[in-house]
This record gives structure tokens, sequence and C-alpha cells, in this order.
């Protein structure tokens, strides 16, 4: 009971960061029907500027407080304007041509970022840490049933839960009480009827990829206090919180935070608790052997709607 | 081929007999090749070889069927690991050597092909982007499985650190024997009656059902066949690398593949040969160059990366898009090609 509980809130803490990158293909593929591959390497430069920023931060500002502030700041904006031109440069020009194509420039864009990072003069293939700001310790600590180790919620733990809750409701208010949030709406219901309504689906679009990107830099900020930051890895968590947003019903931004917390728990529980440790290896696959099954039963996921095939 | 009226096509007989010639031409040229070019020259050739046939079987599912799969290193390590787990264990000799390892490659190419057949099943469910991941996501599991498992039953397979020790079988000869056949073999594919189909599903999937194609089967057919030539490329290099490692057919190989389809003209048997050995030899060239040129070399992933998008945003069909190299732009199009 003691291991389930510990491992329950790991996964919540490694799903969450899951879902905050899962919201930022949700949205895009809501409204552009579009993969963006490159959405996990937004998450990887978010990691790295985290590493910049903290470097600069640890030398010249005092306040923990202070320092996270301009950490988390500067790479949701340094994302922000990353996402807004990749979507302009790269996206914007191929808007009428065929998916493929777009997804192919995706796969490029993907590799430009990787590849480009791992120059030594930007930041180079190794492994680097961030500086550490604050200290991992635990915060909230418990005893459930006499056991002797105790259930323990540690401050990154609580900073991610606490971050990821406060964006999720953030970017609900946006998306449901806003002008622009009822206009994403329209635009990812009806592209053209939209468009045809008086509203500025470019702005709109610019717009989404802003805010995913700035999500995404929150998520590489959170992994950057927690693991190693090198050009690569940006991969995996890329294609599980793809996973994990066609788990939940891509297009639909409930559905991500839901995928995203799944398989975030099904990983740790696999690796924690169900599978011997010899085996535990094979848990990095979990993700993608759930990503295949969903998508031969139910491809519209768990919330999404079903879409109809027209000629 | 171009000079005869199209509907008289060669009679079948004496193509067979062309390639058996060719075949024989290149055992001479092995001799050749051995004897005057520098052992890192042959290495390289080689190198092109097994890009040629990983990039003609890709471009039958991508290119030709119009599958967009992710997944093509996957089959290229299932071919590599029968083979390579199989001549590792049994370290064949003499003749018998080189027999066995005619023998794995196609093993291994009909392993792959069993993994084609178990990710076509997908494939009829899914279109497009879906399809890409899921098909990214069978590489990846591929990779992890490889990653994990350290011996099946008295077979050693290495685990994560690879596989070493595997006997040295290929070379010039085979290789180019097996881009012989792979290249006539799927051209000969996509230009019969049989072969019109996997066409059609590229053009409109939809369409093509309507019409009677059991787009099912083909599509399924498609990634048996490229799936096959895949796993014989693996085993081919497999045997020319002499050790293996799960890391080696992940995700980036699969989409160097797919950068040689996309470039070469997706649907153009040529322009994926062309853009496999221009995308091979001109990191090797760029790297033995002195001067600012060598650090191009260092930069072949970011110019790679920036070849793909500035191709999709300028020419997304590709060099040749589908024509094939001969094809002046002049020409009208035949039916088989359909407007471009």
């Amino acid at each position: 009971m003691q291991v389930f509980l510990q491992q329950l809130i790991n996964g919540l803490s490694i799903g969450a960061v899951y879902a905050l990158i899962a919201l930022g293909y949700t949205m895009v593929y809501g409204i552009l029907r579009l993969i963006n591959f490159a959405h996990g390497d937004v998450y990887m430069v978010g990691a790295v500027l985290a590493y910049y920023l903290s470097c600069w931060a640890q030398k010249h500002v005092h306040s923990t407080v202070a320092a996270l502030a301009i950490v988390l700041a500067g790479a949701m904006i340094g994302c922000a304007v990353l996402g807004f031109l990749i979507e302009f440069l790269c996206y914007r020009p191929l808007r009428n041509r065929p998916r493929l194509v777009a997804l192919i420039t995706a796969i490029g864009v993907s590799l430009f970022l990787e590849n480009l990072f791992q120059y030594d003069g930007i930041f180079g293939a190794n492994p680097r840490q961030m500086a550490q700001l604050i200290v991992v310790k635990p915060i909230v600590s418990f005893h459930i049933g006499g056991s002797p180790t105790a259930v323990v919620i540690s401050s990154v733990d609580a900073i991610t839960l606490g971050l990821s809750l406060v964006l999720m409701l953030a970017l609900s208010w946006l998306v449901l009480k806003t002008r622009t949030g009822l206009a994403m709406r329209a635009v990812s219901f009806r592209f053209d009827t939209a468009a045809l309504m008086g509203i500025n689906t470019n702005r709109i679009i610019s717009i989404t990829f802003v805010i995913g990107s700035a999500l995404a830099a929150v998520a590489g900020c959170i992994d950057a206090m927690r693991y190693d930051i090198n050009p690569l890895m940006g991969v995996r968590p890329g294609i599980v919180a793809f996973t994990a947003a066609v788990l939940g019903g891509i297009g639909s931004i409930p559905g991500a935070v839901l995928g995203g917390l799944m398989i975030g728990m099904v990983e740790t529980l696999l690796k924690g608790l169900i599978l011997p440790s010899a085996y535990s290896g094979f848990a990095d696959a979990a993700a993608f052997v759930v990503l295949i099954f969903i998508l031969l039963l139910k491809p519209s996921g768990l919330l999404g709607k079903k879409a109809l095939e027209k000629v | 081929m171009e000079a005869l009226p199209r509907n008289k096509p060669l009679p079948g007989w004496l193509l067979n007999l062309t390639l058996l010639g060719m075949m024989a031409a290149l055992l001479g040229l092995n001799a050749v090749v051995n004897a005057s070019l520098t052992d890192y020259a042959v290495e390289v050739l080689i190198h092109i070889g097994l890009a040629m046939i990983l990039a003609v079987s890709l471009n039958l599912i991508n290119g030709i069927t119009g599958q967009f799969s992710l997944g093509h290193a996957a089959f290229m390590a299932i071919g590599a690991y029968t083979g390579g787990v199989l001549m590792c264990h049994y370290q064949p000799a003499g003749w018998l050597g080189t027999a066995a390892f005619v023998g794995v490659t196609i093993l291994g190419g009909l392993v792959a092909a069993l993994a084609g057949l178990v990710v076509g099943i997908p494939a009829l469910r899914l279109r497009g982007d879906y399809l890409a991941i899921a098909t990214l996501g069978f590489n990846q599991i591929v990779i992890t499985c490889l990653q994990q498992i350290d011996s099946v039953g008295p077979f050693t397979t290495g685990g994560a650190i690879g596989l070493f020790g595997i006997p040295h079988h290929t070379n010039f000869f085979w290789v180019y024997t097996w881009v012989l056949l792979c290249v006539v073999g799927i051209w000969r594919l996509v230009r019969s009656g049989k072969g019109k189909p996997f066409l059609s599903i590229r053009e409109d999937e939809i369409a093509a059902g309507a019409m009677g194609v059991n787009t099912t089967f083909y599509k399924v057919a498609a990634f048996v066949v490229g799936a096959f030539f895949a796993g014989v490329a693996g085993s081919l290099s497999a045997m020319f690398e002499l050790s293996i490692s799960p890391t080696s057919f992940n995700f980036m190989r699969s989409v160097e593949i797919v950068v040689m389809v996309v470039l070469g003209g997706s649907g153009s048997i040529t322009g994926a040969m062309l853009a496999a050995a221009v995308l091979t030899y001109l990191p090797e060239q760029l790297r033995i160059m002195p001067g600012p040129l060598h650090a191009l070399a260092d930069w072949r992933w970011v110019i790679y990366a920036l070849l793909l998008i500035v191709m999709m945003l300028l020419r997304p069909a590709g060099l040749l898009g589908k024509r094939e190299i001969w094809w002046t732009r002049k020409r009208r199009p035949t039916p088989l090609e359909g407007p471009t």
C-alpha cells in the first residue's frame, strides 16, 4: 500500500509533465490537424533555456522564488517566440498543402532543433545539469497503516503538481471564458466557416502555437530540475505526450490532461510495482503499446469525438 | 524500355535472362572493384548499395502506395538480428558459410516480412499521420525489446550493448545483387497490372476502393514486400559491420531513409536510388575534404533537416517528383503516372 501510494504520487508528477506537453499537441492538432513533431523539441529548448537562465540566476539573484520565476518566465517567453517562428516560417506557407507535406516539414523542424543544439557552440551533445535553485527534499511525508517507510511528496513534485494545476486552470479559463478562446474553439470546430465569420484564423493559430509552446517550456523547466538536459531529451517525452493526447482523444483539452496523467501512472506503476525489476526496462515500451492499441481499437480516444470521413 | 511502345512490353524470359546476365557481370565487376579501389572506397560503395535497397523498399510503402511509414529501421533491425544472431551462433565456414549467408539473408527478409504483415494490419485502419506515429511506435517497441533481451534460448542477442563477432560475408557482389533484385523486383511489380492498385491507393484510396481495388490487400502487400527488402538490407549490413546494436536502428535511422525517399521524389524509384547514393556519398566526401568544407560534415544533420524543410516548402514532390530519371518534363504523362 505504501509503495503503491508513493508510485501513484510519482506517476502523477510525471504524468502532469506529459499532460503539459500533450496540451500543445492536442491544441495544434485540434486546429490544424497536424502532428507537430517539433513540439517535443520545443520542450527540450525550454529545458536548455532553463539551464542557461538558472546558471545566470544562481549568480545574480538571491531569492529562490525570484530565481525560479525568472527561469520559468524566461523559458516560457523564449519557447513562445520559438513556437511562433516555427509556425510562421514553416507551417504557414504550407497551410493548403496535403497534410503529409506539413508532417514531413514538422519532422524536419524537429531534426533541425535536435541537431542544432548538439552543436557545441549552442549546447553540445553532452548531458548537463541545471544549477540547483531549489533543494530536492521531502516537504510532506506521512505514514500509512504503521508501515516503516513514509510516503513522501518532494519539493519538485509539489512544484510540478501546483504549477500544472494553475496552468491548466488558466488554460481552461482562457479557452472557455474569453473571446480568444471562443475563436479558438470556433476555428477548431470548422476552419473555413470560422474564417468566413470574420475570425482571423492565422492570428488564432499563432496564439495556439504560442500557448502550447509556453506550456511545453514549463514542462521542460520541471524536467530540467529532475533529469539531465541534453538535445535529444525531447524525443521520448514528445512521443509519449502525443500518445497521451491520442489516448485522451486528440483535439480535446481535458482529454490531454487525463491521458497524460494516465500514461504517467501506467509507466511508473509498471516500473515500480508490477514488473519485476529485471524487466522494468520494458516499461519504456508501455506507452507505445498503449498508443498502437488505442489507434487500433478506438482512434477517437477516451474523450474525443468520432470524425467522419468525407469524400 | 523507352523506345518500345507501351502496349508491347518485353517478354518476361528476356528480362529474367538480362537479370542473370547483369548478376554475372556484377561478379566480374566485384573482382575489378576489389582489385582497383581502396578498401575505403569499396566500403562507401557498399553503404550506398545498402542505402539504395532501403530507400527503394521504403519507396514502395511511402512513395508508391502512399502509406507514410516511419518504422523502416525496425524491419532492418529484425533482419539484421535474425541474420546476425544465427551466423554468430553457428559461425559456419567455407562454402557452407556462404550458403548459410545467402540462406540467412533470405530468412532475415522473411522474418521482417512477417513483421511487415503484423504492422500492415494496423495500416488497414490508419491513415496518414496516424499511421506514421503508429509505425514510429512500432520502431520504438522493437528497439526497447532488443535492448532488454540478452538472449533467446541458446542464441545470444547482446541486449543494449549489442552483438559482436558476426562473421564477415557481405561484399560488393552480394550487396549489388540484392540492389538489382530489389530494384527490378519492385519496378516490375509496380509496372505490372498487379502493381497499378498500389498507385491507385496513393492517388485516392476511397476512389480506388470504390473501383473494386482490394485496398486492404495491397496496403499489407506493400508493407510485406518493403519489409522483406529492409530485412535483407539489415542482414547484409550485419554481416558487413560485424557488430550490431539496437540504437543503430532507432527512429533517426528511419528518418534518414525517409529523407532519401522524400528528397528523391516520393514514388520515383530512380529518384530514391539517386538520393540514397548522394546522401551516403556526400558526408563521406565532406569528411575527407580539407578546410571549411570539413566542418560541413559535422553539420550534416542540421543540413539534412534544413534541406527537408526547404524541400517541402519549395518542391514538396521531391527532386524527381513521380517521374523516373529519364522521363523529361515535356512528355505527356501516361495514364500510369497520372497528372503530376
